[in-house]
């Protein structure tokens, strides 16, 4: 049985890549602007196509919106099932515990009240970024220190994600009130910034993203033996010598990293988080962390992707916004997950 | 027979347990507990509700520091021990809720190993042997790649009892290990119990409701009670010495030192009762329910005969009055 244990996860990785990779290519090819495969082809591989302009779409803007869309997309699915390990609650994500709120509201103090696009906060578009990403990441980190304040108090998990939703309401009205005074150009940039989007990442901010994420990322990987004794809850955790502070707030920074980065890079994305760990656990059948992150990654990758190529409405130049296409891949799963939580392994 | 040399696993000396409120106040739940848990022996912790149970294990177990006092494992002051060292030493199975309904029981015990296992929790082939004879030593060998959620409530039991030996520490301490467990489940964990304690000479301490249970299996039992200093010793002695009634004893409600039973207060009128031993003793049990003081057989009052199980014979001032054929009937025939 431990055999095929390993035989399954090499099936699960040889398949989850193959996907991947299908869904990068097709990211690449299908766009608003059809380009033929053999020239997407050419191009990749350096060669001389004549065309400029399908040059530069496919180097410009597909390639770097498809690594964006892998990013987030593992970011925001693994940052959801550490909270969802933590808390000991299926409904945490980052959008509902108030985190992306914090990230949002970070960032909407530096967008409403210093300027109205990244570039205008300073002359240098990167430190731009940077400054944003801080802000998205203090923002973050402020909201996850009350909820760690809060989940030291408060035993019911519950109660907790209320007081969560609650703080992201809280949030939302600071947010309300800087747009009250802001102009009308910085509001509309903000708003546009809150549609979410994998398009705003040029080629040369790629690799920051890249690097902020995998940091997370990595820092995630680190922690697959606490995690799985957490889900036994705190006070086995601690018998079996988890050192329950120091792993808690190690999970929090790590899930602050990747929810701020993600959300200062591409807005807030709503859905991944929550969505992608259960679907994770449905296809693995294990909440055993140490196949269930990596698959959490690639299928949080996946799920991006394929979001990222549903966009596009075919046949035409419209590109949806993001945060109206992920509802409609998450909320269906998260409906089913808790009308069959009878049937579910993981609940029990 | 080997000689068992009794050492203290645990030594409690002027332990005062509880809770720290607010502006340095204190709640002070029990003090100057001098208690010795030792090796090879199931010792069962009894005590209604409030009673500070729960309080005391979480001390034992490290997860709240004493009030006053120091608690000793194995000679040393549980604080002097690191916190790696302290999982080798003291394994617990506890009634927090678990998300590991898609573990498999294998995956479950060998969290177990966690205290040994390096850094990204890679088990060894000692641990794998380690894993192996925890799931054999609770009997569930057959569910060993079965996923929790698939268990019954008893063997879910066993196979946090397996995580807890997969732990290898020399005590472990669980927190109600048979409430919510059918009847046949409370003996099955009770009896692995004792023989954990007796064959991997573990020191074990339970908490429990189940007065009948700790009784019959409890090595050493410590009656805990709001307000009343604990008394520690083995049932018997427990009973002989009428240490029960103060800890059980309320309104209506005693403690029976002749079946070690909790039952309304002792009936005053009496009732002869003679006969086969058994049927007597299950007529016994009706006529105590219905307010009935068995005595012994004489013509001052009513008497029953039980021949058989269908042959109840009452009796009244030394004359045959009824015949019964069930004990209902019989009841129904004194009314």
């Amino acid at each position: 049985m431990r055999m095929k244990g390993e035989k399954k996860s090499a099936i699960f990785y040889t398949s989850l890549s193959s996907i991947l990779l299908l869904l990068f290519i097709v990211s690449l090819v299908y766009g608003s602007v059809s380009i033929p495969l053999s020239t997407i082809l050419d191009i990749l591989s350096g060669k001389e196509t004549g065309n400029n302009a399908w040059e530069q779409i496919v180097l410009q803007s597909r390639i770097p919106q498809a690594i964006t869309a892998i990013m987030a997309g593992a970011s925001l699915a693994v940052s959801g099932l550490l909270l969802q390990t933590l808390f000991r609650n299926p409904l945490a994500g980052p959008s509902i515990l108030g985190i992306s709120d914090g990230a949002n509201l970070g960032v909407a103090a530096i967008m409403l009240y210093f300027g109205g696009s990244l570039s205008n906060i300073t002359d240098y578009p990167i430190s731009g970024y940077i400054t944003v990403i801080l802000a998205a990441f203090v923002g973050a980190c402020i909201i996850l220190g009350v909820i760690i304040y809060f989940s030291t108090k408060v035993k019911s998990n519950v109660i907790l994600l209320i007081i969560g939703i609650m703080i992201g309401y809280l949030t939302s009205s600071l947010i309300s009130i800087l747009n009250y005074y802001a102009s009308a150009d910085r509001i509309h940039a903000y708003v546009m910034w809150g549609l979410g989007n994998f398009s705003g990442v040029s080629l040369g901010h790629i690799p920051y993203f890249v690097m902020f994420s995998s940091i997370g990322l990595l820092l995630s990987l680190l922690m697959i033996k606490p995690l799985n004794a957490l889900l036994l809850g705190e006070l086995y955790a601690a018998n079996l010598g988890v050192k329950i502070k120091r792993t808690r707030i190690c999970i929090l920074f790590c899930t602050g990293l990747l929810t701020a980065t993600t959300t200062a890079f591409c807005g807030p994305i709503s859905f991944i988080g929550l969505a992608v760990p259960h679907v994770a656990r449905l296809i693995l059948g294990t909440s055993n962390h140490k196949m269930l992150l990596p698959v959490t990654i690639f299928a949080g990758a996946i799920i991006a992707l394929l979001c990222n190529i549903l966009m596009i409405i075919p046949g035409s130049n419209t590109i949806l916004p993001l945060n109206a296409v992920t509802p409609l891949l998450g909320a269906p799963i998260i409906i089913y997950v808790i009308m069959n939580r009878k049937n579910i392994q993981y609940f029990n | 027979m080997k000689t068992i040399i009794h050492t203290a696993a645990i030594e409690t000396k002027n332990l005062g347990i509880g809770y720290h409120l607010k502006k340095g106040r204190k709640k002070i739940v029990h003090e100057q507990l001098n208690l010795k848990l030792r090796n090879g022996e199931v010792t069962c912790l009894l005590g209604l509700n409030g009673a500070g149970k729960s309080t005391l294990l979480r001390t034992l177990c490290g997860f709240q520091p004493p009030l006053s006092g120091t608690i000793y494992l194995q000679g040393k002051p549980l604080d002097s021990y690191p916190q790696r060292k302290l999982s080798q030493m003291v394994g617990v199975v506890l009634t927090e809720k678990t998300n590991v309904g898609n573990l498999t029981v294998h995956e479950l015990v060998s969290l177990g190993r966690y205290p040994y296992s390096g850094f990204f929790g890679q088990l060894k082939a000692n641990d794998l042997s380690v894993i192996e004879q925890s799931i054999e030593a609770v009997g569930i060998s057959h569910k060993t790649d079965c996923n929790v959620a698939e268990l019954s409530d008893g063997e879910r039991q066993k196979a946090m009892i397996a995580k807890a030996l997969a732990q290898q520490c020399p005590i472990i301490i669980l927190d109600e290990p048979t409430a919510f467990l059918d009847v046949t489940s409370r003996i099955e964990i009770m009896t692995l119990l004792h023989k954990l304690a007796r064959e991997q000479d573990k020191a074990i301490l339970l908490s429990t409701h189940d007065l009948d249970l700790a009784i019959q299996m409890g090595d050493c039992l410590w009656l805990q009670g709001k307000e009343l200093p604990m008394a520690v010793g083995s049932p018997e002695d427990l009973i002989l010495q009428h240490r029960f009634g103060v800890f059980f004893n309320k309104d209506d409600i005693s403690f029976d030192e002749s079946t070690g039973k909790i039952s309304m207060t002792t009936p005053t009128v009496p009732i002869g009762i003679e006969g086969d031993f058994k049927v007597s003793y299950w007529v016994g049990n009706a006529l105590i329910r219905n307010g009935f003081l068995p005595s012994p057989k004489s013509d001052n009052y009513l008497s029953v005969v039980c021949e058989n199980a269908e042959n109840l014979k009452i009796y009244r001032q030394g004359n045959l009055w009824k015949v019964s054929h069930t004990v209902a009937e019989l009841i129904q025939n004194l009314f």
